[in-house]
């Protein structure tokens, strides 16, 4: 294919579908539970190349989005409710659970979830929830450490997430070298890759709100995660999420976790300054 | 991208990427002779049973229907069963509700999985026999990278 | 396997059409998928539910493989007197989840 063709294919690619009447994004305003008023708009912080920044709530359909405004209704809440019982489930040597610390999760980590990726000063490097509860089953309780996307792993990130419901992302870019990290994921987040050449910005920067094919493209915000994907019917991690979106430009893509997509957490992250966790959000 | 190649793509997600597998999908006509089937000689008609179901879903995996006949369900006089069915799915069926005048109202809602853009039929029928059907055309996007 | 979720007002009037909500957390395999290997796996899904007010069967339903994993029913319920709900959702392999919600009806 010749390269002329190819770039006016991927002009094309992201036409604005005018044909099918949808505002984008969608102007509404999710409230959970007719209770919890979430903040899905909000003036980006300083530095952000754009200036508002928007849910990926505001790109899905009115079924979509009613499912993520119903408590009962969101499915992610199965997967809330078995991280639940894993909180309280006694593993590992030392015979204790996530509650014999930290007792009530709904005190202990109410607003946990919203400041993360903390820094790792022993490791030097960020951590996340993922990483947090590896570093209490193997240093605490005597458990053998999840491995990516098995095990407890995702619940119990989404109901330990969950807690924070409704509360502002923000992140200390000031601890250690988080800054460092930042600057890395930015770096990947405009990174041309794969055989299609497209970054993170091609997409969620410089598409929002346009399709890619039948895809209504959000600003790739991080605030849901794990999220409710009705494409498997199932929570998906964001390092998944991150993976599948490096693997749809046809690139080879990173291990979870690894340098590279931690720097990318720590970026997303930061995008989404000030927007509700909405864990677990419902996408398409 | 010449004809000939577009075609086979065309032709491997058909058979590989969307299902998994080759199997034929049910016809408008497997959905009429599942409603002959409950009719039976019983005239066919509209207006009191009302089929909701978006006109576009984002994702075919979980879309969102519900089925409602209007008026209160007494034992003299109440809807026995809505069955609803998809005429572009490997299989017709997809739920029957059963009612009874304990039910109070002939309501009920549930997320099915429709394998491409085709109608949903809700068909109702009543104790003294009637039945009634409403039909909705549900349009499946297949994504860039959602679906 | 997490437990039912299940949404019955605690309280109604007699002669209430109350609101009843069920979900349950379950795979529903269609039967029409197949694995790395090319094989097809296996259907299992839930194929019926029914839910009982006090011993009767108040709505039930036949479910086939089209009906999305983690299936939910929303469905309405006359209530007369106080007393017990019963859920039962029954699996292909004939095992079955069962739940129960009361309700004080004045």
């Amino acid at each position: 294919m010749h390269v002329m063709n190819k770039k006016a294919l991927l002009t094309a690619a992201f036409a604005s579908l005018s044909t099918l009447a949808v505002a984008s994004p969608v102007d509404d305003v999710l409230i959970i539970d007719e209770e919890i008023e979430m903040t899905t708009r909000v003036e980006s912080v300083e530095g952000h190349p754009i200036p508002e920044v928007i849910s990926g709530w505001h790109y899905r359909t009115p079924e979509t989005r009613a499912l993520e405004a119903d408590s009962f209704a969101n499915p992610g809440m199965l997967g809330v409710e078995t991280g639940e019982s894993i909180w309280h489930t006694v593993e590992g040597t030392a015979g204790k659970s996530c509650a014999s610390c930290h007792n009530d999760a709904t005190v202990s980590m109410k607003g946990v979830g919203a400041n993360y990726p903390k820094w790792d000063e022993k490791n030097q490097r960020p951590k996340n929830i993922e990483a947090q509860i590896n570093h209490c089953r193997v240093e605490n309780m005597g458990a053998e450490p999840y491995a990516f996307d098995k095990g407890g792993q995702k619940p119990l990130t989404a109901y330990i997430k969950h807690q924070s419901l409704g509360m502002p992302v923000e992140i200390d870019l000031e601890e250690g070298d988080m800054q460092a990290w930042w600057e890395k994921g930015k770096e990947t987040y405009y990174l041309r890759t794969g055989q299609l050449n497209l970054s993170c910005a091609s997409c969620h920067e410089k598409n929002h709100g346009n399709y890619i094919r039948a895809d209504h493209l959000s600003q790739g915000n991080v605030n849901g995660f794990p999220t409710y994907r009705l494409k498997q019917n199932k929570l998906i991690s964001l390092h998944n999420r991150f993976r599948g979106c490096i693997r749809d430009t046809r690139a080879e893509y990173p291990a979870a976790f690894s340098d590279v997509l931690m720097g990318l957490e720590v970026y997303t992250t930061w995008r989404g300054t000030g927007l509700a966790v909405e864990t677990p959000a419902v996408r398409q | 991208m010449n004809t000939n190649r577009r075609k086979l793509l065309v032709r491997t997600l058909g058979t590989v990427g969307l299902l998994g597998t080759s199997k034929v999908f049910a016809t408008a006509e497997d959905v009429e002779a599942a409603i002959k089937a409950i009719a039976g000689d019983a005239e066919i008609t509209q207006g009191a049973l009302t089929l909701t179901a978006p006109e576009i879903a984002e994702n075919g995996n979980s879309v969102p229907i519900a089925v409602l006949v209007d008026g209160e369900l007494t034992p003299e006089s109440y809807v026995e069963s809505v069955a609803v069915f998809a005429d572009g799915n490997p299989n017709p069926e997809v739920i029957t509700f059963n009612f009874t005048p304990d039910s109070g109202e002939a309501f009920a809602a549930t997320r099915l999985r429709l394998a491409k853009t085709q109608n949903v039929v809700a068909v109702a029928k009543m104790n003294d026999g009637t039945v009634l059907t409403d039909t909705k055309n549900v349009k499946v996007t297949i994504g860039g990278c959602g679906g | 396997m997490a437990k039912p979720r299940i949404k019955v007002p605690k309280k109604a009037a007699a002669g209430d059409v109350i609101k009843i909500k069920a979900l349950v957390s379950h795979t529903m395999e269609s039967g029409q998928r197949k694995d790395k290997e090319g094989n097809v796996i296996p259907r299992k899904i839930i194929n019926k539910f029914v839910c009982s007010f006090n011993g009767s069967t108040v709505f039930s339903c036949d479910i086939d493989p089209a009906v999305s994993a983690n299936p939910y029913l929303e469905f309405r319920a006359k209530v007369m007197e106080s007393g017990t709900f019963t859920f039962q959702w029954t699996d292909d392999d004939s095992s079955v989840i069962e739940a129960e919600k009361s309700i004080e009806v004045a």
